[in-house]
């Protein structure tokens, strides 16, 4: 784009706080009259060093350190890291240990996906679904207390298999709460899959076509919405879903509908998983007791609510990692904004870069600038009401 | 059909790959010279259609090396490319040209975090680090002081 056109641009700056996910980020939005014409993502804000920090820790804190990258995932990164390191010593997890973490990380899938349900229910003006959303994620967080002793933060995983057990007297509850769920999930799909209102503002909005999807590398719920057909719970299975029947969720049209769909049918295939994991359950050793990590690298990867995440470790034989790379899923999915954004309404911005459901303490803002007097004109909560608005506008007949 | 997959892309590569290792079933290391990189990953990108994950920048003290790492989710297969450059001279060719924009971030950062520069990156500024931080410091190198 050349300076002299950009200059009658309208820039609209969003942040330094995500209008959705209240977290730090920044989008430059660059809007012709109420059309979106590009998009210039800046993060940062919140970059603690984790990585560098890694180095200094032994194997055992990193396991800590890792679970604090992201309040959401607090399973993910942990369960990653210490299949980084079963990969670099080439053990793997007693089998017990394989179905609690594989339970743990779905029931943190369901939470994750009502979470953002929520989330996208309150910006598209369904304060009900907002509601619902979180009023139907408190019995997973209380199960968490009961089984791991934490809502977030489970602390469950440790290299070589996981901390804690699941034992006999839980497991009613959990059979009980996810069973719940179900009745509760088809109230959704019915107030949300066949909501004429949600079609008209959804279907069609914010496509993130299969090419593009492939190009940016997208992952999770983003990519499989658009036809990209990539999870590594199947691709490469880890834990015990190769030990359960589930299926995988693909939708073809990329838009936010096929975005909000995965995840609500996704929710299904997690209970049927946490279902049959825990009736198919081994007793058996739940720690292989890892004393000393050899000299060596390794590569751990599990699929997070919002897809691949993917730890590198290298060791040279000390306590600590010589080297730890850390790539969480919005790493890859942010920047599909800027594919799905462009040519869209400003009023649709908010729920477009929601819909990859961006998490910033793994990865990071959006405000609207006149570009003649480079004044900002619209303030997060702006887009937020005009979103709304927009919905508002639709429900009246 | 990995084995398979891994005696076609031998054959397509030629001498290129100079050291393979095959650490398990899943994890495969290739190591090549930096001037391949292109060649190689546009190989594996276009012709066996694998997803790039990730790449992955370390400080060795004598040199820096660089891990792509290739995920075949057909096969549930990671192929890292490893390379290495040297110090006096720490330029490689970028791979958005051939990849796309999937590996536009992580050579930012990598860039700013190591201080690798990437040939033919279309937009090689800070990702990560604040506007003030000083020149030349790269904070995962190895004789990075936290003053």
């Amino acid at each position: 784009m050349s300076d002299k056109k950009k200059i009658r641009q309208t820039v609209i700056p969003i942040g330094p706080f995500h209008p959705l996910q209240e977290e730090p980020e920044f989008f430059k939005l660059f809007v012709d009259g109420e059309t979106v014409t590009d998009i210039e993502i800046n993060i940062g804000y919140n970059h603690r060093g984790i990585e560098k920090i890694s180095e200094v820790k032994s194997f055992d804190q990193v396991t800590f350190l890792v679970e604090r990258i992201c309040g959401i995932c607090s399973n993910s990164h942990p369960f990653a890291y210490c299949l980084a390191i079963e990969d670099l010593m080439g053990i793997e997890a007693p089998e017990r240990a394989s179905f609690i973490r594989t339970v743990i990380a779905e029931l943190e899938r369901i939470h994750s996906h009502l979470l953002w349900l929520g989330l996208a229910g309150h910006f598209l003006g369904y304060n009900t679904v907002f509601m619902w959303a979180w009023k139907y994620r408190e019995p997973v967080l209380d199960i968490f207390e009961a089984i791991t002793g934490n809502r977030n933060h489970y602390a469950m995983n440790k290299p070589g298999g996981v901390r804690r057990d699941i034992i006999d007297d839980d497991i009613p509850a959990i059979l009980k709460m996810v069973s719940e769920l179900v009745p509760a999930m088809d109230m959704f799909k019915g107030a949300i899959i066949d909501d004429p209102v949600i079609h008209a503002r959804l279907k069609g909005v914010g496509i993130l076509t299969k090419k593009d999807a492939i190009a940016y590398a997208a992952l999770g719920p983003v990519a499989r919405a658009s036809g990209f057909d990539v999870d590594i719970r199947r691709d490469e299975p880890y834990g015990a879903y190769d030990r359960v029947k589930w299926n995988v969720i693909v939708e073809q049209d990329g838009d936010v509908f096929a975005k909000a769909k995965v995840r609500i049918l996704e929710i299904y295939e997690s209970i049927k998983i946490i279902n049959q994991c825990l009736k198919k359950m081994p007793k058996g050793p739940i720690d292989a007791n890892i004393k000393e990590v050899p000299p060596g690298e390794g590569i751990g990867r599990i699929e997070a609510p919002r897809g691949e995440c993917i730890h590198y470790v290298r060791s040279d034989g000390s306590n600590s990692p010589v080297r730890h790379k850390i790539r969480a899923p919005s790493f890859m999915s942010v920047p599909t904004a800027k594919a799905s954004i462009v040519g869209q309404q400003v009023a649709d911005a908010s729920i477009i870069l929601a819909a990859a459901d961006p998490c910033y303490c793994c990865t990071e803002r959006m405000a609207v600038i006149d570009k003649k007097t480079n004044k900002q004109v619209l303030s997060a909560q702006d887009l937020v009401r005009m979103g709304q608005e927009k919905t508002r506008k639709l429900w009246k007949p | 059909m990995a084995k398979q997959l891994m005696f076609q892309i031998k054959d397509k590569l030629g001498d290129v790959v100079f050291q393979l290792e095959d650490k398990s079933a899943k994890r495969t290391f290739a190591s090549i010279h930096k001037a391949d990189l292109r060649q190689v990953a546009g190989v594996l990108h276009k012709d066996f259609k694998a997803r790039f994950s990730i790449a992955s920048g370390i400080d060795n003290v004598k040199n820096f090396e660089l891990l792509y790492h290739f995920s075949f989710d057909d096969l549930g297969k990671i192929i890292s490319i490893r390379t290495f450059v040297e110090k006096d001279d720490p330029v490689i060719d970028s791979l958005v040209p051939v990849i796309g924009p999937a590996a536009e971030w992580i050579e930012r950062e990598i860039h700013e975090l190591l201080g690798i520069s990437f040939k033919g990156h279309p937009n090689l500024k800070r990702l990560l680090l604040a506007d003030e931080w000083p020149e030349g410091k790269y904070p995962l190198r190895r004789d990075f002081k936290n003053e």
